[in-house]
């Protein structure tokens, strides 16, 4: 499954619309993901899900609960492969290599492709030794200090924590944490940032900030976000994918019904799911 | 409600066509003075007491025990008992140096075997899949091993250790006691490690971290005053065990060195034998040295355990 995938490039993959060419659609392809059937054991949990996350920009995933989109982030970097009965068809490929061939090291994928969880989770040790986690964790040898000085700057934190560095990561407010978290994740310079839901367990204030962040970060990483937060997605996200959920086949399978510019979508939704859901949240 | 920001409990008043509600309707606040008379209030007292006066009766064995050692070991305390050697019967002054430095040895060797093995087969039992046969089969073994009588450990280093090596040894009596110690580290490691928040694991997995560098960077930190805890739970234990170390330290009147090397291979004096084999000589010296050792051996395990605490305190600081 590996290999030529460098076709995919510039392609308008499944439900995009090739019409609507905005700047975000010309960039490139960091993260081809086309999801034909995921499963949890016997569960189907997400069908036909084909989303092209492209290079600098920020890719959002709305729907409803239960429709899959924590799922669908969670296969971008192997964080699935805890699950127990995980298994799908299709692929994922990354720079055109596919992450699940067996020759893979699902370990050195999460290096190139970070994570943000939705509640904010730093180790209980100092703020320094949080950041410098990645940096430990890949022998970094050079200056340790600059790296994490830079990575808190870039998170928007280093004002804040730059005298107490060496204080618990833990005693910091939410929004602290959160962005102490995004900073830890940044500090190895990874491609692509997923988060997932980030901003649920902050404040409207916290939440500002890290939607500010996300969009300083962009022009360096790679981010796809999930969010319950429509106006959240349509306020930083350049491409929006929406899942809902399928129960006409007996169980809750999620799957893509729309992806597109997200300015597109929010505003003249192709899709009568799409414009269902939207409405009922903006009106 | 919209008018949340109306001070007081306007709450009610706030709803439109709410009817009049007097809140204290039916509420006779003659009921409100306490009094011995109203079996709620009684009852409450006697058990109150009840509770008070058991407390207190739990603690009369410990403190009798503290106070009795302070009194009968306290007053002969004096440096030579840390110094000299056991003195033979009806030999007077004397000390059991070498059986504190035993002692010392061999819970530092069992605490060498029994915290490796410990504390990874904790992070097995901890990080196996839910529902491990094997996991599940340790951690019962483990359960198991904790109500093992110590006397069958000393036979089981006896038959192990002894008679292989061909004599008594510091060597067998740690294998004895390890096994004494594994269980309890064994099981509060595991308890300390499953106590990491899930999403503290996640965390270092979705970095890219391995299961050994989530094992060694962040579980084991994490859980380390817990880990330190039972650690120190079991060396207490150990320090006091006298029945495994009959059958395979023994005793020993001089100390564990060959010219100036230390000596693992031969019978070795500790505190519990020395105390064991003191207390029933018919010579006064010798109880009143069985006295000041039980008092030492006592105040070493209070001091291993202020160590750990104040080690754990630190590390939970940085």
């Amino acid at each position: 499954m590996s290999g030529t995938s460098h076709a995919h490039e510039l392609q308008p993959v499944g439900n995009s619309h090739a019409g609507e060419v905005g700047k975000a659609a010309n960039q490139q392809v960091v993260i081809d993901c086309n999801i034909r059937e995921l499963y949890y054991g016997p569960f189907k949990a997400v069908r036909d899900t084909i989303i092209p996350v492209k290079k600098n920009t920020i890719t959002a995933f709305i729907g409803p609960s239960g429709c899959g989109k924590s799922t669908v982030l969670r296969c971008l970097n192997r964080m699935n492969d805890l699950v127990r009965g995980f298994r799908f068809e299709g692929h994922v490929h990354f720079r055109g290599k596919d992450i699940y061939h067996p020759s893979v090291d699902a370990v050195a994928v999460r290096r190139y492709i970070g994570m943000v969880f939705q509640q904010p989770n730093p180790f209980a040790t100092s703020i320094f030794n949080n950041v410098a986690f990645g940096l430990r964790l890949n022998n970094f040898k050079g200056d340790k200090h600059a790296k994490v000085e830079e990575a808190l700057r870039r998170a928007a934190l280093w004002d804040e924590v730059k005298d107490k560095l060496h204080s618990s990561g833990l005693a910091l407010s939410g929004g602290q944490q959160q962005r102490l978290c995004i900073a830890r994740a940044i500090a190895t310079e990874p491609e692509v940032l997923l988060m997932d839901e980030p901003c649920s367990a902050l404040d409207p204030v916290a939440t500002r900030k890290v939607e500010e962040l996300m969009l300083e970060l962009k022009t360096k990483f790679t981010i796809a976000i999930v969010t319950h937060n429509l106006h959240q997605a349509l306020r930083v996200a350049d491409l929006t994918g929406f899942l809902y959920v399928d129960t006409t086949q007996g169980g809750r399978t999620g799957y893509l019904v729309e992806f597109g510019d997200s300015k597109q979508l929010f505003e003249e939704p192709k899709e009568k799911h799409t414009r269902d859901y939207i409405r009922g949240e903006f009106s | 409600m919209a008018t949340s920001d109306t001070p007081g409990n306007s709450l009610l008043s706030a709803l439109p066509g709410a009817p009049e509600i007097n809140p204290f309707d039916g509420v006779d606040f003659n009921d409100l003075e306490r009094s011995l008379r109203r079996p709620r209030t009684l009852i409450n007292l006697v058990l109150c007491g009840l509770v008070a006066g058991m407390t207190l009766m739990a603690l009369v064995p410990l403190f009798s025990v503290i106070w009795m050692l302070l009194w009968r070991g306290g007053k002969n305390l004096s440096l030579a008992l840390f110094t000299q050697l056991p003195p033979g019967p009806l030999e007077q002054g004397g000390g059991f140096g070498n059986a504190i430095l035993g002692t010392m040895i061999i819970v530092l060797m069992a605490a060498l075997i029994s915290i490796p093995l410990g504390v990874l087969s904790a992070l097995f039992m901890a990080q196996a899949p839910d529902g491990s046969t094997l996991a599940s089969a340790v951690r019962f073994s483990a359960k198991v091993l904790t109500g093992f009588p110590s006397i069958l450990a000393g036979v089981f280093a006896y038959g192990a250790i002894v008679l292989a090596t061909g004599g008594y040894s510091a060597v067998a009596g740690a294998v004895a006691v390890s096994i004494l110690m594994l269980p309890t580290i064994m099981l509060t490691a595991e308890d300390a490690i499953r106590m990491v928040p899930a999403k503290m694991k996640e965390a270092a997995i979705g970095m890219g971290a391995t299961k050994t560098q989530t094992a060694i960077m962040v579980l084991l930190p994490t859980a380390f005053p817990g880990i330190l805890t039972g650690i120190m739970l079991a060396v207490a234990r150990a320090a006091g065990e006298t029945a495994p170390l009959l059958f395979t330290s023994l005793f020993s009147s001089y100390w564990p060195f060959s010219g100036h090397q230390l000596n693992l291979m031969q019978p070795t004096a500790s505190l519990a034998v020395l105390i064991y084999n003191f207390s029933g000589m018919p010579f006064k010296n010798q109880v009143e040295m069985a006295w000041s050792a039980a008092l030492v051996m006592v105040l070493m395990v209070l001091i291993t355990n202020l160590l750990g605490q104040a080690l754990s305190r630190n590390q939970v600081r940085s």
